[in-house]
């Protein structure tokens, strides 16, 4: 510790405590003894794994929505006329033909909002107001459940206007992206009724987690943001 | 008295049973010898370990493969395999290979080396990394149960669409194919991030980024690789699952399906894969020679970028293995310039390690003479995958032996061959005993000719025309000679791996019977992992290290004279730790990570077979997370690992010195394991 050699050595402010204080919020956090143990990075183990956890998955729905943009438009899509029963039999369809986007935009606006109360949430946990952690977390839960009660809602309707999983490439594009999304959400909403459970018990979740949870929940709707923008909105 | 104690467990069983079991409504696992301490252990050392022996299982089960295959091409309308059956056969010898001997070989010598190398008593997740081995193993058993359960995937290891689908596929193998790597994909990520972690946040005081050993920046750079590379393959065999088990059209030509896709998906991964089997291998030639040529590393800071710049441009080469696919010339074009340029930081690699061993005192062991032989086999490999970088010269050497040829250069004679080395030089730091060198040099001369008679005429066969993943030629062609000199080299390969095994168990025997301590630095050597007794004690370090320079513990040794040579102050055994330190508190053992990794193959088995084995996956799965996620990291306070009367779980603030170095995760989150 005597010498300091390199410059920005890492170790150097990890040691004095600078760092690693800077993520341990209050004296009385019983659960922060763990977020504060000294990184070289001053950030915890836990959070550093979600980011680069999070780093993974753009990746994972890049290739997902690469391959939606490679099939929206391809010439099955277009021509594979048998798929769709109904008033539509007959004619050429894509699966783009049947977005009802005002309907898209408001569960997106839910989900959206979700975000918003995540935020509170992660305040409340940061400051120790349990009533209003459980009040954002059970907020942001629910609105994550209408969005996907909203894509559950979508997929039937798709699947009734006779276009299914199986009906062409662009349909299964479509419903492989945004299912991979849907079951994001939905493990986001597990892990944020996990640590409302975990409100009521002995063993809190900590402040700590409860952010990573919120970084976890940012990133599935920056990622919906995303599909909403390239999937729907653009022709 | 029986209705008292009827009693107390009516009472006992809606909260914790005991207050000696915090938490967990299982005990934690205490066992520290027999196979339960191996089954349910955290410790990353034994967990290296384990990686070893598996992967050189599955080395065994490959290498039974590559047997076949060259026994088959011996002579000209052989028949030991049929058409069908040859496809498998060189499939699951590619697959095996790559993933379950290669890849996991690497995260054994990293999973073994890393925390020492950095002055850690254990990787940032402890747990994580016992779940990345049982997935990986998992995987490995059920990608090899196709053999009995229908037969083996037949794709070739790119498994190109539509080849793979069902019409041309009709076996349950691709399907095999795609659960089981993806089942192993978690565990490389899994792993990856683990490492990573473990490389940021972990480091001892003092070992700042430019003072970390070669081995660990390499392997370091390797896991964002595999942290990018994997998300693309794992789309692509979601695809190609979807396509096979539920009727998808990704790859149904048909409809539009667009093959492409599959090959740009499958080589996104496929080219920093390349890399991914050989960085870390770079690395430990990068250990090797300094070591046996006592000299530093020449110009370390370009070995570092070198490898950095190896790790980016490695994501902007991969259509290179699409020249033959007609994807144009402005694609060609700029893929082959990029795959030209990158040969030049690899060419930096190869001028710093000659430069590294020139002029130095070259000591000829055996752990030397593998690393020594990368050098010129890379060299080959790689200039021949120079000449794949031209796209007309490509186009005429896609799907030869050529192909073959140059890619067993840089994967044999590149990682596998150092892999070999790493045993030598690591084995008495891990098992406490040295291999026999005699022996040694024996193996090495037989895998190094051995390897250049299978491999060398395959340049030949190769650009006389003979295509790869042909199950037979006929006499005339011109292909009966070069071939039949593989398959005398691949028996010669064959026998090096059992004389390689007959040391192992010689030299074990002979320390049995005379038990020899190799201490703690037996070749004189540079980085941390030597500053700590042979074997490695169970808490790795006494007491955390205090990092000055590169190569700190060789400058601890060793002072300069007015000519710049090195002279002796200090004896390796008085300033190495002892290794007695006591009450260090370690992570504890978890029954968990096996758990929940077990319940991955059955979900696998259900999807291809029948549901019902999914349900039970899905049991042991979200069982083992919910045991998981209750289950604190480490076993209450820092005393002993169990039986603690303590309330809770919160270690206590007043945790000692060794304790409050402790790497250890706590409450690793739910969705990440």
């Amino acid at each position: 510790m005597a010498e300091v050699i390199a410059v920005g050595d890492l170790d150097d402010t990890a040691q004095v405590g600078g760092a690693a204080e800077a993520h341990t919020p209050g004296p009385e956090d019983e659960f922060g003894i763990h977020a504060g143990h000294h990184t070289n990075t001053g950030i915890s183990n836990e959070k550093l794994a979600m980011w680069l956890f999070l780093g993974s998955e753009c990746l994972l729905f890049g290739g997902l929505i690469s391959t939606y943009l490679l099939y929206k438009n391809r010439p099955g899509a277009l021509l594979f006329k048998d798929a769709a029963k109904g008033a539509r039999a007959g004619s050429p369809v894509r699966i783009s033909e049947l977005f009802d986007i005002p309907f898209t935009s408001v569960s997106s606006f839910v989900l959206l909002a979700s975000s918003l109360t995540m935020v509170f949430a992660v305040l409340a946990a940061a400051r120790n107001q349990e009533s209003r952690l459980r009040l954002w977390l059970g907020a942001t839960a629910a609105l994550g459940a209408v969005f996907v009660g909203g894509q559950v809602y979508e997929f039937t309707s798709f699947v009734k206007e006779g276009l299914g999983y199986t009906s062409n490439v662009s349909t299964s594009a479509f419903y492989t992206l945004t299912g991979f999304h849907g079951v994001h959400v939905t493990l986001g909403i597990i892990m944020l009724l996990t640590c409302l459970a975990m409100t009521f018990r002995a063993r809190k979740a900590s402040p700590e987690a409860v952010e990573i949870v919120g970084l976890y929940w940012h990133f599935v709707d920056v990622i919906w943001i995303l599909i909403f923008t390239i999937v729907y909105l653009i022709p | 008295m029986a209705v008292i104690e009827a009693d107390t467990t009516q009472l006992a069983l809606p909260t914790a049973p005991k207050p000696t079991k915090p938490l967990g409504i299982f005990a934690r696992p205490v066992a520290t010898k027999g196979w339960k301490s191996w089954l349910f252990s955290v410790d990353h050392k034994r967990i290296g370990i384990m990686y070893g022996v598996a992967s050189m299982s599955f080395f065994a089960i490959g290498g039974s493969e590559a047997l076949l295959i060259r026994t088959q091409l011996a002579r000209p309308g052989q028949k030991l395999l049929s058409a069908a059956l040859y496809n498998q056969v060189f499939t699951m010898h590619g697959v095996t290979m790559i993933f379950l001997v290669v890849m996991p070989l690497f995260a054994a010598f990293a999973n073994y080396l890393i925390p020492l190398q950095i002055g850690a008593r254990d990787v940032a997740f402890p747990r994580l990394n016992a779940f990345s081995f049982w997935c990986y193993l998992f995987g490995g058993l059920f990608l090899n149960s196709s053999w009995f359960l229908g037969g083996g995937a037949d794709g070739g290891w790119f498994n190109y669409a539509p080849n793979s689908s069902v019409t041309f596929s009709p076996g349950h193998g691709i399907d095999f194919y795609t659960l089981g790597l993806l089942i192993t994909g978690i565990a490389s990520t899994v792993g990856a991030v683990n490492l990573i972690i473990t490389v940021m946040n972990l480091r001892a005081p003092g070992m700042t980024y430019m003072r970390m050993p070669v081995f660990t920046w390499m392997t370091f750079i390797n896991q964002f690789l595999l942290l990018f590379a994997l998300p693309p393959i794992t789309v692509a065999l979601f695809l190609l699952m979807f396509d096979r088990l539920f009727g998808a059209n990704f790859f149904n030509a048909a409809l539009g399906g667009d093959p492409l896709l599959w090959q740009h998906l499958f080589w996104l991964f496929g080219h920093p894969e390349v890399y991914i089997m050989v960085l870390p291998a770079f690395g430990m030639v990068s250990e090797i020679l300094p070591v046996f040529s006592r000299k530093p590393i020449f110009g370390y800071p370009f070995m570092v970028a070198s490898g950095v710049a190896i790790g980016f441009m490695g994501f902007g080469v991969w259509a290179h293995h699409m020249f033959a696919s007609g994807m144009g010339p402005v694609s060609v074009t700029a893929f082959s310039l990029s795959t030209m340029f990158i040969a030049v930081p690899t060419g930096v690699k190869i001028l710093n390690w000659m430069a590294t061993i020139y002029g130095g005192r070259l000591k000829m062991t055996a752990a030397m003479m593998f690393a020594l032989a990368l050098i010129p086999l890379f060299t080959i490999g790689g200039l021949s995958g120079v000449t794949h970088a031209f796209a007309p010269a490509d186009t005429q050497q896609t799907d030869t032996y050529y192909i073959v040829a140059h890619f067993h250069y840089v994967l044999f004679g590149g990682s596998f061959f150092v892999l070999l080395g790493g045993f030598y030089f690591w084995w008495p730091k891990i098992f406490g005993f040295m291999l026999d060198e005699k022996l040694g040099k024996w193996h090495f001369w037989l895998t190094f000719i051995g390897f250049n008679l299978t491999f060398g005429p395959m340049h030949m066969l190769g650009l006389q025309g003979m295509s790869r993943r042909i199950f037979t030629y006929s006499e005339g062609q011109g292909f009966d000679l070069w071939n039949f000199v593989a398959t005398i080299g691949a028996y010669i390969i064959a026998i090096s791996v059992i004389v390689f095994l007959v040391n192992c168990w010689v030299s074990y025997r002979r320390h049995k019977a005379n038990p020899v301590n190799p201490g703690p630095d037996p070749w004189d050597a540079r980085t941390l992992e030597w500053s700590i007794p042979s074997p490695t004690p169970e808490h790795n370090f006494d007491y955390v290290p205090q990092i000055e320079e590169l190569d700190d513990f060789w400058h601890r040794k060793y002072g300069h004279d007015e000519q710049g040579r090195p002279v002796k102050i200090a004896d390796a055994a008085d300033i190495a730790q002892k290794g007695d330190a006591k009450n260090v508190h370690l992570p504890s053992p978890s029954y968990w990570p096996i758990v929940v990794s077990a319940g991955l193959p059955f979900i696998a088995y259900g999807l291809i077979f029948n549901l019902g084995w999914a349900i039970l996956g899905s049991i042991l799965l979200a069982g083992g997370v919910w045991g998981w996620v209750i289950e604190p990291s480490t076993a209450p306070a820092s005393e002993h690992p169990h039986d603690d009367s303590g309330h809770g779980d919160e270690p206590d603030g007043s945790a000692d010195a060794a304790a409050a170095e402790l790497p250890a995760a706590e409450r690793e989150e739910a969705p990440v394991g």
